[in-house]
């Protein structure tokens, strides 16, 4: 790849731009709320880790992290299995409707979130499943599962169809060959898409707050709880914003080699 | 090489549309239904026609005017942020280093943003930017530029759309980068023998090569920032005033806030047409594009 002059320079000012205001969040979270509030200082000059003791004691914090992994868990499982065959069916044949409804997923990956808040509301609470991790990893489908269906669809027509063709010779039923062969090929493609579903349910919290009030509520609700009598609580704030972010950049680290290939959604 | 037509295909399709359909024409058929009628509380509804419709694109009334006031500034929106991301996204791409250990340490820092909650996002900036306690707002501050998001449109503005920028470029960013990838060193040496410059390399070349992804990046991008919602609302909560009062933080306001649900209806339906039609326009020039790309795809 040809690279064009003072990239060196370029690069680094965004990276750093991009750095900067995480590391601000971090120098906050070592902090006292004392130091926060009366002097501007670039590095902790007391360190503490007293907002995280808090966060790793209090349930109501806790269980906050607890609660946004269920629902994260539930629907990237949801998603990827269901979107598997559809990935399959789209990548090889054409059928009755098939353009119309590959656009139709596209266009509920894009539907806004809030359009969705109310109905949603109403819908979960009619079947009894407002307030359950069930209720946020569902809704969290409407996106997650057309942009898996997408991703994986770039995966599949990646594996020549001959494949396919040799393993029916050579017998195989339709569900074996799925698992036997398929799901290997485009491991790192399931990969991708799981770590994408992973990655925007984590994200969002509109649809995640307003299908909860107690019992399964995320930690991005928990943490608008922050303001108290004595003010905000920033180091808190700050230290729970730090929490949120590790999860992030863990999963990020093991599919670091497939993040360019992902983001293009399995289309270069 | 043609797909075979196989209406069995259906089946293997059946429980992505039934779990989608659960989620998106359920909701919807609500939506609709509210949107046709009114309520005095009580459980209590009367039909209402398309008057919700009437008033909603009726600019001299105060529903019709807070919408197209919010569609006006969230179009403004989206185009700035397009406008420099996707330049710097380019710019960006072209800048990654080749190959070595540096290129998954860039990888890993630039898709940094992306994996952070939305209201995290919020916050960081809210952080970040505010005069007393924040990096930004202090430095800014101090060389004697009176900058107050909370207080001020424009900086308000100019914070909201810097956090855009910090939170979604390395999206374009590593697209473009995805699509640079895929080009092989023969090109590039073509063009050496040629003697192209290096405008040439980039607009014969590397564009072309990165159309299909562009078209992603910004069908993406301009969706994304179309329903933004989350990170403005921690920030400004859509103020000073309504002065950074996108549509959904309207439709989230007149939704949750005062319960019309009739209003909020309506104007959620005219919300996601605008953005189907959008999605049609761009979904089409991505198959297009596709077709005309296809014999060369196998590369992949």
């Amino acid at each position: 790849m040809h690279s064009i002059p003072g990239r060196r320079l370029i690069l680094s000012l965004f990276l750093i731009f991009l750095l900067l205001p995480i590391y601000w969040l971090v120098n906050m979270s070592f902090k006292t709320n004392g130091e926060i509030v009366s002097t501007m200082t670039l590095w902790p000059h007391q360190p503490t880790i007293a907002h995280y003791v808090r966060i790793f004691t209090d349930e109501s914090w806790y269980s906050g992290y607890i609660n946004s992994l269920k629902y994260v868990v539930i629907n990237t499982v949801i998603s990827i299995s269901v979107a598997l065959p559809a990935a399959y069916a789209f990548s090889r044949y054409r059928f009755l409707g098939d353009k119309h409804l590959f656009f139709w997923l596209l266009s509920n990956r894009m539907a806004p979130a809030a359009v969705y808040a109310l109905p949603f509301f109403n819908l979960y609470s009619a079947i009894d499943l407002f307030d359950t991790p069930w209720a946020v990893a569902l809704a969290h489908c409407i996106f997650n599962v057309p942009l898996a269906v997408w991703i994986l669809e770039g995966f599949v027509s990646g594996v020549p169809r001959e494949i396919d063709e040799t393993a029916f010779l050579d017998g195989y039923s339709f569900p074996r060959f799925f698992v036997k062969i398929l799901v290997p090929l485009i491991a790192s493609g399931i990969g991708v898409a799981a770590f994408f579903c992973f990655m925007f349910s984590w994200v969002e919290l509109l649809l995640a707050r307003t299908l909860t009030s107690v019992n399964a509520k995320p930690i991005a609700a928990v943490m608008t709880r922050t303001v108290s009598a004595a003010g905000m609580d920033w180091g808190l704030l700050a230290a729970a914003g730090v929490l949120t972010i590790i999860p992030g950049a863990l999963v990020i680290w093991f599919v670091r080699n497939y993040i360019a290939r992902g983001f293009a959604l399995g289309r270069v | 090489m043609d797909k075979t037509v196989n209406q069995k295909a259906w089946f293997l399709v059946l429980p992505v549309f039934l779990v989608v359909a659960f989620s998106a024409i359920l909701p919807l058929m609500t939506v609709v239904n509210y949107s046709m009628q009114d309520t005095f509380g009580n459980n209590q509804f009367f039909w209402n026609g398309v008057g919700w419709f009437k008033e909603l694109l009726d600019p001299s009334t105060d529903l019709g005017e807070r919408f197209f006031a919010s569609l006006w500034r969230n179009l403004f929106f989206s185009a700035v942020i397009l406008a420099i991301e996707v330049p710097l996204g380019i710019v960006v791409a072209l800048s990654m280093p080749r190959q070595g250990w540096s290129v998954a340490a860039c990888l890993v820092i630039l898709a940094l943003p992306l994996l952070i909650p939305w209201n995290v996002v919020g916050t960081i900036w809210q952080i970040f930017g505010r005069p007393d306690i924040g990096l930004l707002g202090y430095a800014l501050n101090s060389i004697g530029i009176n900058y107050n998001y909370v207080s001020n449109d424009f900086d308000a503005w100019a914070t909201v759309i810097v956090m855009d920028v910090w939170h979604w470029t390395s999206l374009v960013a590593l697209l473009c980068y995805a699509g640079l990838k895929s080009i092989p060193e023969a090109y590039y040496q073509a063009a050496q023998i040629d003697g192209a410059s290096r405008w040439a390399v980039f607009t014969a070349i590397q564009l072309p090569k990165m159309n299909r992804v562009l078209l992603i990046a910004v069908l993406l991008r301009f969706m994304d920032s179309f329903m933004i919602y989350t990170e403005p609302f921690v920030v400004t909560g859509g103020g000073p005033g309504n002065s950074t009062t996108f549509i959904s933080i309207e439709l989230v306001k007149i939704a949750l806030g005062q319960f019309d649900l009739g209003k909020a209806a309506a104007l959620s339906l005219v919300y996601n047409l605008i953005i189907i039609i959008v999605c049609w326009i761009f979904y089409t020039v991505m198959t297009n594009a596709g077709t005309e790309r296809r014999p060369d795809k196998g590369v992949a």
